[in-house]
């Protein structure tokens, strides 16, 4: 590959391969095959639509794609006819495939109660498609979608991610053609910073940035790495988005070694990602094939290779210098900064290591330019984030929202509220090092300094929806539990104080907690995050200052009064009784008690023995009424 | 390197840029505590006890890792920096056994002396009580034994064993609270690819890490009216052992270490000189040897039991090189339990021999199953340094002011060439006085090759040219060994000291021992060496006596087979 015009050449060509294709008059079949759509059983589809077809004798091609981003639909398959749109089916089960297959494939009828969205792609369409697909949404109509921004996650769900054509045919690789060919390095750095693009692994340092420091350390070497370790728990987007587009990434990440003047790049993805793992194996090579990785890149004497390296999967490893001990074959153990990794980074060489979605947007600014990217977000945060909503909200999935948004717009609009009956305690962001934000909270707008100040953090995008039945203590102990067994055990605040304030909120879920404990909290709490060594130990306490912050009273009603306000916590203090007015008889207490505490005949209020009851909460849990509460 | 302008705790003061926070606040005079900090190591920036205040931001640093910055403004006094400090103490204690009273340690400990210095008291760690570390101490073996219980995870000791010694025995293990420092597979320090140096031992800042003790050994024996007990104490120690007892590093004690010796009960006192004399007069005929009939070269010491295992581990292709001749402490055990036993009529079956050391690796070689060429094992117990000032503490002797005692007969001269054995560089300087003597009949001047890592020099004996290197710490040691490996060196004689600085820096001598304390032992030796009447160790009268009546001439039959030994490949992790 020399030039772009041999690029666009090459695309031209697949263009009219897949024109050809599209006279072929195939239909296709699209099963969504990233980890989540194979954890949801999205294999056993495939293997049934295989079938299926075979059966039927039809010759439509069935391929994969990656995650679009409505896990709460997976298992997903598109349906596309010849000619007609681009139909998604959610929630496929086994038997759900072969009726598609048998009544929209070979039958040319949408199936229409399992269909979700349709993306327009239509060309001619005859008379009763036309009135059977106006009855399902477009994309754009879904709510999920229409106030998503998608620069990042554009591709996936869209195209073969096994595919290195389908990139380019939709205009892959012509931003690097564009850097290498047209631009100087300085002038990459130029339109990177022009931008204001922030790196999206947690710290928001702008990227630009970073990138002039390495290319100013003088060297004869240099590397460039992919930060994929991903290690906060219930985060996937930097999985998804290499199983659904890895070209993206290494498209970013070869713009980024021209910039800095590196030659050999490293993507450090955790092991138990399997499937982005062989995704990007296939894409490396692909790349090579065309001549994207190698030596000489676009004529312009740049030479650039790519190497995976498997992390062990400690959640420490995705701190940039815990991450290059590991691959320098150490302990993953980070250490002090300065000299920042652009000084002396791997091997002792300047070193430039960014997240995978700041890798992901590069692609894009440079396409568009600066000033197009800065139109999207806020003044300080440009751009778009990419959060993976979960918790008690009813869309789950990836979404990508432009900097700015409020919580409430991310939650209510895109995910679509809670359940009926359901009412929104708090957010956490930021993963597990991130904080709680308050109801009273959802109008903040989504950018760094703004989470900052509210106590939570961008972190890597975990976003989870809490509603009434949650303990904010029981959270902030859940979190904490998670960063000190994973605390590296270097420095004396993480390895002892997280320890220490474990303990303590232990006590409190416990019913022992101590007058005092919330204050000794704060002290440690304060402590870690200003006196440790790297930024595990430096946010580590957040959940648990962050709760105190705002839902202090729940701390004080454990410890005091022997209480837990959302029935979570266990063994707290007094028996558990029954409100004799609001108790409906349904018996469901007196089945999950452990010591048979619960008495009652059917439909009538029920009563719970005080010598009996553990006070386990069980029972309170599982009443549809809420009649049970901790005396 | 430019200078720029800070201020510490409103000093304002002119520093070289490039330098950390701490070492500017004490080249200003101002002490900021550390734990994970030593000057001989690189930095690891984990204790977090070192934290002052950065007041332009309000932000804490840990002032040992942080770069200096013109215009900078430090307090190292402020209310946050000190709140700091101590609470990353209390915190430590908090997992602490806080067994100061039954401790090793207690009294030299760092930790101790941070919560003494800083007023910690009970109430500010019992808040923190919960859980505490609880492993299994680790004590098998003869060297060292760990308590992981007592462990800070500073850190230094697995710096010293990769930077200093490149053996890479211990490191990091598990995560979050679960976090300790331990050997490969947690497997005692006798099964590893450690050469039982004990620098870990003296890096420790607490009681983690200590010589395994025969101090109730050498007791028992002294309570035995059977026993005739011999100690020997080895060059080094005169120089290091008054530190003990608040004498300045390189005090010259012989005297009042006789004394002592004698106090405690021992039946007779030597010096471990008379027989590193011994050894170079064997280990210089055998080089002689080895020049004349043109065998292969380099010739490498191997006095060094620490040195020896590294080699049985790491080098076993290359034994061959290494020196049969025994080292100073087993030739002496031996000749004690033969020669000895036989000139003053005791039967060797009761004598005891003990050496002090200031090595823990001693203990060690004294117990490998070559070493019973008496009919016995040749060496009973060694005590390290720091063992024979507790007993000498036990006994509540006024150290400092006992009457100075001599050496007992008929071992008693010693050549200033066997007094330099202690510090790196004088088995060499020793042996080749003697070589050059036999083969040219003329002295050798100083060598003065000083204390660092590796030096070589050029040494002309009868019209030829000898290339010589000598090293200490075993990472600067396996750089020539890697070269004999390849073919690649061009040395024809090398002396190897495990320690850094040779025994003067050993893992048995009192603590702390910087690089500083060690050159100030060193002066010490060179001092005693100056002053010697004798500094040719073949001029050992002696030693001369002990060749006509019992060994007859070095490398003779009777020495072959008492005073040299052999080598084991060791295949361990
Ligand atoms: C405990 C810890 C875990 C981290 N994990 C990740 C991670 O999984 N992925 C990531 O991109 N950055 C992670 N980071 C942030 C990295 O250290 C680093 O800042 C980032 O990779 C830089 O890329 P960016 O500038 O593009 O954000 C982590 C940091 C800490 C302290
Ligand atoms: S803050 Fe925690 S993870 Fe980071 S260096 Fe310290 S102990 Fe290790
Ligand atoms: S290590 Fe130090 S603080 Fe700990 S018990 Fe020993 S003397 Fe006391
Ligand atoms: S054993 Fe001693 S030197 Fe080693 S880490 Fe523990 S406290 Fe530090």
């Amino acid at each position: 590959m020399k030039s772009l015009v041999e690029l666009r050449q090459l695309r031209s060509e697949i263009d009219n391969k897949q024109a050809a294709a599209q006279l072929n008059l195939k239909a296709k079949i699209i099963v969504g095959m990233g980890t989540c759509g194979i954890a949801a059983g999205a294999r056993e589809i495939f293997e049934a639509i295989e079938e299926e077809l075979q059966k039927g004798n039809s010759d439509a091609v069935l391929t994969r794609t990656g995650c679009i981003g409505m896990c709460e639909q997976e298992p997903l398959v598109d349906v596309q006819l010849p000619g007609g749109d681009r139909v998604t089916y959610g929630k496929v089960t086994k038997d759900d495939a072969i009726r598609i297959i048998r009544e929209h494939v070979l039958g040319g009828a949408v199936v229409e109660d399992k269909a979700v969205a349709r993306c327009i792609t239509g060309k001619q369409q005859t008379g009763h498609e036309l009135d059977q697909q106006a009855r399902i949404p477009t994309y754009d109509d879904l709510d999920f979608y229409r106030k998503q921004y998608r620069i990042v996650l554009a591709n996936c769900g869209r195209i073969n991610p096994e595919s290195i054509d389908q990139y380019i045919a939709v205009g892959g690789y012509e931003a690097c053609a564009k850097a290498l060919t047209m631009m100087s390095p300085e002038a990459v750095i130029a339109e990177v910073k022009g931008a204001g693009l922030r790196g999206r692994g947690g710290a928001g340092f702008p990227t630009g940035l970073k990138w002039e420091l390495t290319r100013k350390t003088p060297s004869g070497k240099k590397y460039l790495i992919c930060n994929a370790d991903e290690g906060d728990p219930g985060a996937f987007m930097d999985r998804s988005l290499l199983e659904g587009d890895p070209h993206r990434i290494i498209e970013g990440m070869i713009i980024a070694a021209y910039a800095i003047g590196a030659s050999e790049g490293y993507i450090y993805v955790r092991a138990e990602y399997p499937l982005a793992i062989r995704r990007l194996q296939i894409a490396i090579e692909q790349a090579k094939a065309y001549g994207f990785l190698g030596k000489d890149l676009f004529g312009s004497g740049f030479d650039f290779d790519l190497k995976i390296k498997k992390g062990a999967g400690a959640f420490v490893c995705g701190e940039e210098t815990a991450l290059m001990a590991s691959i320098e074959g150490k302990r993953g153990m980070p250490r002090p900064k300065p000299p920042f990794p652009s000084v002396s980074g791997l091997w002792g060489r300047p070193t430039n290591i960014n997240n995978v979605e700041t890798f992901g947007s590069v692609p894009w600014i440079v396409k568009h330019g600066a000033e197009a990217y800065k139109a999207v977000g806020t003044e300080k945060s440009t751009g778009t984030k990419v959060f993976a909503l979960t918790g008690k909200v009813k869309n789950t999935g990836l979404v990508e929202v432009p900097m700015g948004m409020t919580i409430r717009e991310i939650i209510y609009d895109i995910g679509g509220g809670l359940d009926e009956g359901k009412e929104l305690k708090a957010v956490q962001i930021g993963g597990p090092s991130g904080g709680c934000i308050p109801r009273d909270l959802l109008d903040l707008p989504i950018d760094y300094e703004s989470l900052r100040d509210a106590g939570a953090m961008m972190g890597s995008g975990g976003m989870v929806v809490m509603d009434n039945s949650t303990c904010m203590v029981d959270v902030a102990r859940f979190f904490l539990k998670f960063t000190q067994s994973e605390s590296c055990g270097k420095c004396t605040p993480c390895r002892e104080g997280t320890k220490r304030m474990l303990e303590i909120l232990d006590r409190i879920c416990s019913g022992e907690g101590r007058e005092g404990d919330i204050e000794l909290l704060e002290e440690l709490g304060n402590h870690i995050c200003h006196t440790s060594l790297c930024q595990l130990g430096g946010s580590a306490p957040n959940p648990v200052l962050s709760t105190i912050k705002y839902f202090r009273h729940e701390y004080e009603a454990h410890i005091k009064d022997k209480r837990c306000l959302a029935n979570v916590c266990a063994g707290m203090g007094g028996a558990y009784v029954i409100d004799q007015q609001t108790c409906i008889g349904c018996g469901l207490c007196a089945r999950v008690c452990p010591t048979g505490a619960v008495s009652g005949e059917r439909k009538q209020p029920h009563v719970i023995s005080e010598q009996l009851c553990l006070s386990c909460g069980a029972c309170a849990q599982k009443c549809p009424v809420s009649a049970i509460v901790q005396a | 390197m430019s200078k720029i302008t800070i201020t510490i705790d409103n000093q304002q003061i002119q520093v070289e840029n490039g330098i950390t926070v701490l070492e500017a606040a004490r080249e200003a005079g101002i002490e900021i505590p550390t734990l994970c900090y030593h000057p001989d190591l690189s930095l690891a920036g984990s204790c977090r006890v070192c934290m002052v205040e950065d007041i332009n931001s309000h932000r804490l640093l840990a002032s040992c890792v942080t770069p200096v910055t013109d215009g900078m403004q430090i307090s190292t006094r402020s209310a946050a920096a000190r709140r700091a400090r101590k609470l990353n103490v209390e915190l430590l204690l908090a997992n602490h056994p806080n067994d100061c009273l039954g401790c090793g340690r207690s009294g030299s400990c760092e930790l101790q002396k941070l919560a003494a210095d800083m007023g910690i008291d009970r109430k500010g760690v019992d808040r923190f009580a919960g859980q505490k570390r609880k492993r299994a101490v680790v004590d098998q073996g003869y060297s060292l034994k760990r308590d992981p219980n007592k462990c800070i995870l500073c850190g230094r000791c697995v710096r010293v064993c990769e930077e200093v010694q490149g053996v890479m025995a211990l490191d990091f293990a598990g995560r979050g609270f679960d976090a300790i420092v331990t050997t490969a597979f947690d497997l005692p320090y006798s099964e590893i690819n450690c050469a039982e140096c004990g620098q870990c031992s003296v890096v420790c800042p607490v009681g983690a890490i200590t010589e395994i003790s025969e101090i109730d050994r050498v007791w028992a024996a002294l309570d035995d009216p059977d026993k005739f007990v011999v100690v020997q104490t080895a060059p080094s120690i005169q120089v290091s052992i008054g530190e003990e007892f608040g004498l300045e590093p390189g005090t010259i004690v012989t005297g009042k270490l006789i004394a002592a010796l004698k106090r405690l009960g021992f039946d007779k006192v030597f010096s471990t000189e008379f027989s590193a004399d011994l050894t170079i007069l064997e280990e210089g005929y055998e080089f002689i040897n080895k020049i004349t009939n043109s065998q292969k070269l380099p010739h490498i010491t191997s006095c060094c039991p620490g040195w020896v295992k590294f080699a049985e581990c790491n080098y076993p292709d290359l034994l061959d090189y290494l020196s049969t001749a025994k080292s100073p402490q087993q030739m002496f055990s031996t000749i004690v339990k033969t020669y000895y036993a036989r000139q003053i009529g005791v039967d060797p079956a009761s004598i005891f021999t003990v050496s002090v050391m200031p090595c823990t690796a001693k203990k060690f070689e004294k117990a490998r199953a070559e070493h019973r060429d008496s009919g016995f094992q040749d060496t009973d117990a060694v005590l390290t340094t720091r063992e024979l000032a507790r007993m000498i503490k036990e006994l509540g002797l006024d150290f400092i002011n006992l009457e100075d005692a001599e050496y007992d007969q008929i071992m008693g001269e010693v050549s200033g060439a066997a007094t330099i054995f202690g510090t790196t560089g004088g088995v060499t300087e020793a042996a080749l006085r003697t070589v050059k003597e036999v083969l040219a009949g003329e002295g050798l001047d100083r060598l003065d090759l000083g204390l660092m890592g590796t030096r070589e020099a050029q040494v002309e004996i009868a019209g030829r040219t000898y290339n010589v290197a000598v090293v200490s710490g075993l990472s600067n040691a396996a750089k020539l060994l890697d070269e004999i490996r390849a073919g690649e060196s061009k040395y024809d004689w090398i002396e190897v000291m495990a320690c850094p600085h040779g025994c003067i820096g050993g893992g048995g001598q009192p603590i702390p021992g910087s690089f500083d304390t060690k050159a100030r032992r060193a002066k010490g030796l060179a001092n005693i060496d100056q002053a010697k009447q004798i500094r040719k160790s073949h001029q050992n009268p002696d030693v001369i006596r002990l060749y006509e009546e019992f060994l007859g001439e070095p490398l003779g039959s009777i020495s072959h087979e008492l005073l040299h030994t052999s080598y084991q490949a060791r295949d361990v992790r």
